[in-house]
């Protein structure tokens, strides 16, 4: 126990377990992770936060988050969220997926549950990568990046052009708080946590469907180390990818 | 039993299934259009929200059922309902229910198939609905209602059946059944819905619940999937149910499920004015089948006529339920087809 005048400057949230995680060294699971454990506990909605795990890396989620949590099959968890939240309106409902559970197998789920504006929140890990498959190409592979189904490099004709799930969902007049963000860096992450904290935040105030997509690492499947992984990220990513907010409909234009 | 006197009401299938469903304590029901089951969404759009439930027209019917899936993790009682090309969309989430040990009621008022096959009754997702239908070692309980007032009485007991085994139930009518008006008696029922302990409803007092159909620790799987094959034995043992017709003094009998059983029933009742002693066995629950039943009832008689709008499937179980020396025909209707009655009492003369 600490003393009176002592105070915690940093520790694990409640709203992680002990568990080990099965993630790699490198991976941005663990930051995202941490950042929304953080922003449950400091909304103090641990005890009615539901989460809906993905298909993918984050598949064991739920061994993660000291939380109820639900496993969904691979591209449903918005169709799930739907269901869960349309029965517990006063619980906090978010869903955490990958790029290929919400860009490619989920696009239909992730477009009708922000254009029917459901109070929830989506935090979209984009890796370009699948990566509990071992590497193969995503809907968010960049231009000429290899990967295992695309050796030689992502061909635009061949294998089709990347997605920006963003700038695709702020046309939907249902979303109400669309940002992109990356983690890269110790100010990006603190403004990842800025913008998942509010998307939160807007589902305890019932305004509707948020989505917060975070440009992570792979180092893994990308072959790069850790550094340069974050280097990707900065680079090459963000420049496909633009952080930034695309829709807030809290904040007068 | 003194009962207070019910006024019938005339109803479709749909609306009957659909108004089961509200008065067994449905709050949930999401759905995708489709012919022939077109009414049921439109009824429960109406009626769900006057029931303080939700109604949800999915954007498929792959996200339909995992509404379904998300509000029954919520501890909610929650249903869908479709037509055979819909149900087979639906097979990823039915498997990941029964995996996940969910309740869900799933209607299928089935129509002519394979592909987009056409839109007039059918039964020939028989084996769709009683093998597993999708991927994976499971079983879903399946019920088949003959007429508007039993679709009405098995959506009920298909709610109850979920709830009592975690488990999918279907109820399996068809094209026909969906839109024929009939009356029916409302009976009210006790909303008995158990205590959902496992249920996610946030972790306040507890500790946090976990939904999942994922064990990758060698073994876990298998002890998991041997857990739920006890649970389907169990339910073999304690939950089949069947009709039967004039079964007492017979040389035919006739095995039929459904529409088609109802047919049978009048083309019995003709062949016995022409002296011939038939009789009919109708399986109520398709799975579990009732296989001891119709065993005993096929003790005393040397052939057995099936008769089904589809090319043959249940042929299958009534072979695995019955002794080796019975003949078995088979009267059959694949691809919508309806047969008349006076068709299956040719079939009686002709075996």
């Amino acid at each position: 126990m600490l003393q009176k005048t002592e105070k915690y400057l940093y520790r694990k949230p409640e709203s992680l377990t002990d568990n080990i995680t099965i993630y790699c060294s490198g991976c941005g699971h663990g930051i995202i992770h941490r950042i929304i454990a953080e922003v449950i506990d400091e909304l103090s909605v641990r005890e009615k936060t539901i989460g809906i795990a993905p298909v993918g890396c984050a598949v064991l989620a739920y061994d993660y988050f000291n939380f109820d949590v639900t496993e969904a099959a691979h591209g449903r968890p918005p169709a799930v969220a739907t269901g869960i939240k349309r029965c517990l309106p006063d619980r906090i409902v978010f869903t955490y997926q990958g790029d290929g559970d919400l860009a490619a197998i989920g696009t239909a789920e992730i477009i009708h549950a922000a254009a029917r504006g459901e109070n929830i929140t989506v935090i979209f890990v984009n890796n370009g990568v699948y990566g509990m498959t071992k590497g193969q190409m995503a809907p968010t592979t960049l231009l000429g990046q290899r990967t295992t189904t695309t050796v030689k490099g992502r061909e635009p004709y061949q294998h089709g052009f990347p997605i920006r799930v963003c700038e695709l969902l702020a046309t939907i007049e249902g979303a109400y708080y669309i940002e992109r963000t990356k983690i890269d860096s110790i100010p990006d992450i603190i403004k990842t946590k800025r913008a998942i904290k509010k998307a939160f935040t807007y589902q305890i105030e019932k305004r509707g469907f948020s989505l917060i997509e975070v440009l992570s690492t792979c180092p893994t499947n990308w072959k790069k180390t850790p550094a340069e992984s974050m280097e990707w990220v900065r680079t090459e990513m963000a420049s496909f990818f633009p952080p930034g907010v695309y829709k807030d409909k809290g904040v007068a234009v | 039993m003194v009962q207070k006197r019910i006024k019938s009401v005339i109803l479709s299938g749909c609306e009957a299934s659909a108004e089961g469903a509200i008065r067994a304590g449905c709050k949930f029901y999401a759905g995708y259009p489709i012919t022939p089951q077109n009414r049921f969404p439109e009824y429960m759009s109406v009626r769900m929200p006057e029931e303080g439930g939700v109604f949800i027209q999915a954007e498929s019917e792959v996200s339909a059922i995992n509404m379904v899936f998300g509000a029954s993790a919520a501890g909610v009682r929650a249903m869908t309902s479709s037509s055979s090309p819909g149900i087979s969309l639906k097979q990823e989430g039915i498997s990941y229910l029964a995996g996940c040990e969910l309740p869900a009621v799933i209607i299928n008022m089935n129509r002519g198939g394979p592909g987009l096959g056409d839109v007039t009754p059918s039964q020939s997702d028989y084996f769709q609905s009683t093998r597993g239908g999708g991927h994976g070692d499971y079983r879903t309980i399946t019920l088949a209602p003959w007429n508007v007032q039993e679709t009405y009485d098995l959506t009920y007991l298909a709610f109850i059946l979920a709830d009592r085994y975690r488990n999918p139930v279907l109820v399996l009518a068809d094209g026909m059944i969906a839109q024929m008006m009939e009356p029916v008696k409302l009976f009210p029922w006790k909303k008995q819905i158990p205590k959902k302990r496992w249920a996610l409803t946030g972790c306040k007092g507890r500790r946090p619940n976990s939904i999942k159909s994922l064990f990758l620790t060698p073994g876990v799987l298998e002890t998991h999937n041997w857990k739920i094959a006890r649970k389907y034995q169990k339910i073999i043992e304690n939950e089949q149910l069947y009709h039967t017709y004039m079964c007492n003094d017979i040389d035919l009998l006739l095995v039929s499920f459904g529409t088609c059983a109802r047919i049978c029933f009048e083309a019995i009742t003709l062949a016995r004015a022409q002296g011939i002693k038939a009789g009919l066995f109708r399986p109520v629950t398709l799975w579990p089948y009732p296989s001891e039943h119709l065993k005993r009832i096929a003790e005393k008689v040397k052939k057995i006529l099936v008769v089904e709008m589809n090319c043959g499937q249940m042929v299958e179980d009534v072979k695995l339920a019955v002794r080796n020396d019975v003949h078995i025909f088979f009267y059959g209707r694949p691809g919508g087809g309806v047969p008349a009655p006076e068709e299956i009492l040719k079939e009686i003369k002709r075996i």
